[in-house]
């Protein structure tokens, strides 16, 4: 396995794509900085491109690496290697080569920008924790997805309405939901509901770390006595990790079974 | 003329007059009651070094007590301490501390009855009740003192200074904390509070209640229940304040409650949960004021008729504005927002494109307030944006013609 891994990890480094991502959070940090001066509001700005972008790049990479390296993957198929080693050395290859890309990317501006002297620094490792999170959670998803269609472009679209749904739709249905069930307490409800969706829950996760804890605390106890506290911290994280494991468990069942 | 010259001659021989009663350990004069027994009219009473372990010390004539340093009057958590009840006098540099805890009676370190013109400077008030209460006085001033108290709820607190039924006060350069509300003013007119600092109130840094033609400046709240509330007045006068960090569920910088007629200017907002709540304020003008990183800078609860916001800086709040009605009877013009995106072709500072403040997404929070929990997901922004296209649910009318493209008070 970690040969494989070792493999698609290069593989994917030497390619332009990786570059590119490196790049594009690389210039993206030093813009904020450069505009903004102040890591603390960085940070806000920055939240909002993780949590579209990362899930979305996650995605797209993770569909497009397997489609592109099919052939070389009935080729190891053909070698006397376990499956599931396989598969999962490409995987974590993907997750850690676009982690790596984000955290450098990121991490370079911010550290030349004196971010170890600023208070911020826990909310940025955290921030950078949760982006690793949502493309480990991600390029697990988009690899169900591939491994479950064989048509390519089915696959992609299959892929984007995914993110789609899980960035864009899921928020709609949420807040219609709130909006209509108004009259009923509706705080276990919408904590429950956060739950479901990992880039609901590591924007909470981060929000409540800057600029809305007040806010929430305005809105109901409930929230805040979750998501204020480091137990609440926990069961966040609890759930991010199931978030990986689930579709991991899930590609690794139907690896058993996938002719092909 | 000749009355001038008449009143300074008056002066001259009642300080010549005026004598010095010493009260020490040692001394003859042992207690401060028994000062208070031999002084006459326009006397000082001196008080040593050392801690007077006294209770209801009533003063009826127009005396002067003066503390040295280190003179503390400890009320034994019994009672109120000094209870003044005459005209013309004045108090200068004691140390008062543990008054009485009463849930019927009002205990005070410092009760001020029926009195005009009289000074109360340079006292520190340690682990109070109510610290100074004023009832029915005029001509009052009140500086530089500091007061204190350790309590933990609205019930078992009292305020700092206190003033019911008074007129032409002035109150500065005083600090408070610990206490339910710093300041309070009932039925209040004419009267002063400037450079003073309350912090770390259960429940208001300063309170304004049927109080009107007052007036507040420079002073800091920070850390407070709600930094100041202001109710039922007329022609208050808010300027150059900073209210800060009342952050907490329902916690506000300044809540304004059935008031008409007030100026705003010149202050700041930061970090506040709501920086103002108007609910039923009328004719105000908001001019040069800056709210930044605000959770809401402004709610305007409703029945708030002819407020006029102009010149303001709304910097980098979560929310600028929430209006709970689509009807909208107040001017927004020439402020900055830190949020408006629109262009500026001609160069003149001012935005071309009309900014419209209150966001769908705000308006659907005063609706749901669960929803919060999406603030900043990006279906947000996409709903924000769609109804900044086209309102639909937000005043129509509601926004800033000449938005400015630059901060104000930078």
């Amino acid at each position: 396995m970690l040969k494989i891994l070792k493999y698609s990890f290069y593989d994917l480094m030497r390619s332009r794509w990786s570059y590119v991502y490196f790049l594009f959070y690389l210039i993206l940090g030093f813009v904020l900085l450069f505009l903004n001066n102040d890591v603390d509001k960085a940070v806000i700005t920055l939240m909002n491109i993780i949590i579209v972008l990362t899930p979305l790049i996650g995605t797209i990479f993770g569909v497009m690496y397997y489609y592109n390296s099919r052939e070389f993957t009935e080729l190891l198929l053909a070698q006397p290697i376990n499956r599931s080693k396989i598969f999962m050395g490409q995987y974590l290859g993907i997750s850690i080569s676009l982690t790596l890309s984000l955290v450098l990317g990121l991490g370079i501006p911010f550290v030349l920008y004196g971010l170890f002297k600023s208070a911020a620094i826990f909310n940025f490792s955290l921030l950078l924790l949760v982006g690793a999170f949502l493309n480990f959670i991600f390029v697990a998803l988009s690899y169900n997805i591939a491994l479950s269609t064989e048509n390519k472009i089915k696959g992609f679209g299959y892929a984007i309405l995914m993110w789609l749904f899980l960035a864009v739709i899921y928020d709609g249905i949420f807040l219609i939901s709130l909006v209509v069930f108004n009259s009923y307490p509706l705080d276990k409800f919408s904590l429950a509901a956060t739950m479901f969706n990992p880039i609901d829950l590591s924007r909470i996760l981060i929000l409540l770390k800057l600029d809305i804890s007040a806010l929430l605390g305005y809105t109901g106890a409930v929230f805040r006595k979750f998501f204020g506290t480091n137990f609440g911290m926990l069961i966040s994280m609890g759930v991010l990790v199931l978030w990986v494991v689930l579709p991991v468990l899930r590609m690794n069942l139907k690896l058993r079974k996938k002719d092909f | 003329m000749k009355y001038k010259i008449l009143f300074f001659f008056f002066f001259i021989s009642f300080a010549v007059a005026a004598k010095q009663i010493v009260v020490c350990q040692s001394c003859t004069v042992k207690t401060i009651k028994e000062a208070i027994k031999m002084a006459k009219d326009g006397d000082e009473i001196l008080i040593k070094k050392g801690v007077y372990k006294e209770q209801d010390i009533v003063i009826d004539k127009p005396i002067s007590l003066i503390g040295e340093k280190g003179a503390v009057i400890d009320g034994n958590n019994v009672g109120g301490i000094l209870i003044f009840q005459t005209n013309n006098f004045k108090i200068k540099g004691l140390k008062i501390i543990n008054v009485g805890l009463s849930y019927t009676i009002e205990y005070a370190a410092i009760k001020v009855i029926k009195a005009n013109n009289f000074v109360i400077e340079d006292c520190i008030m340690e682990n109070v009740f109510f610290g100074i209460l004023i009832e029915k006085s005029k001509k009052g001033i009140i500086r530089n003192n500091k007061i204190s108290s350790n309590r933990k709820n609205e019930a078992s607190s009292g305020n700092g200074i206190h003033i019911w039924s008074g007129e032409e006060m002035k109150i500065y350069n005083n600090v408070m904390f610990g206490l339910r509300d710093g300041i309070y003013f009932e039925f209040v007119k004419n009267s002063i509070a400037h450079h003073n600092l309350s912090y770390n109130n259960i429940r208001y840094g300063l309170h304004f209640m049927f109080s009107n033609n007052n007036e507040y400046h420079h002073n800091e709240f920070r850390n407070n229940g709600a930094g100041v509330a202001v109710m039922f007045s007329k022609f208050t006068t808010m300027h150059h304040n900073k209210f800060r960090l009342n952050w907490g569920s329902a916690s506000y910088g300044l809540l304004l409650k059935e008031i008409y007629d007030a100026e705003i200017h010149d202050n700041l907002f930061e970090q506040n949960t709501i920086g103002i709540n108007a609910e039923g304020s009328t004719r105000i003008n908001y001019k040069n004021n800056t709210f930044l990183r605000n959770g809401w800078a402004v709610k305007i609860a409703g029945a708030c008729y002819s407020n006029i916001f102009t010149h303001n800086d709304f910097m980098n709040n979560s929310l600028d504005l929430a209006y709970n009605s689509n009807i909208n009877d107040n001017k927004f013009d020439n402020n900055y927002w830190s949020e408006y995106t629109g262009y500026d072709l001609d160069k003149d500072g001012i935005g071309d494109v009309p900014y419209r403040p209150v966001k769908l997404f705000s308006y659907i929070v005063n609706k749901t307030p669960e929803a919060l929990i999406l603030l900043r997901s990006l279906f947000v922004d996409i709903i924000n944006f769609s109804e900044k296209v086209s309102p639909v649910f937000t005043p129509d009318d509601l926004m800033d013609n000449n938005p400015l493209m630059k901060r104000i008070n930078d």
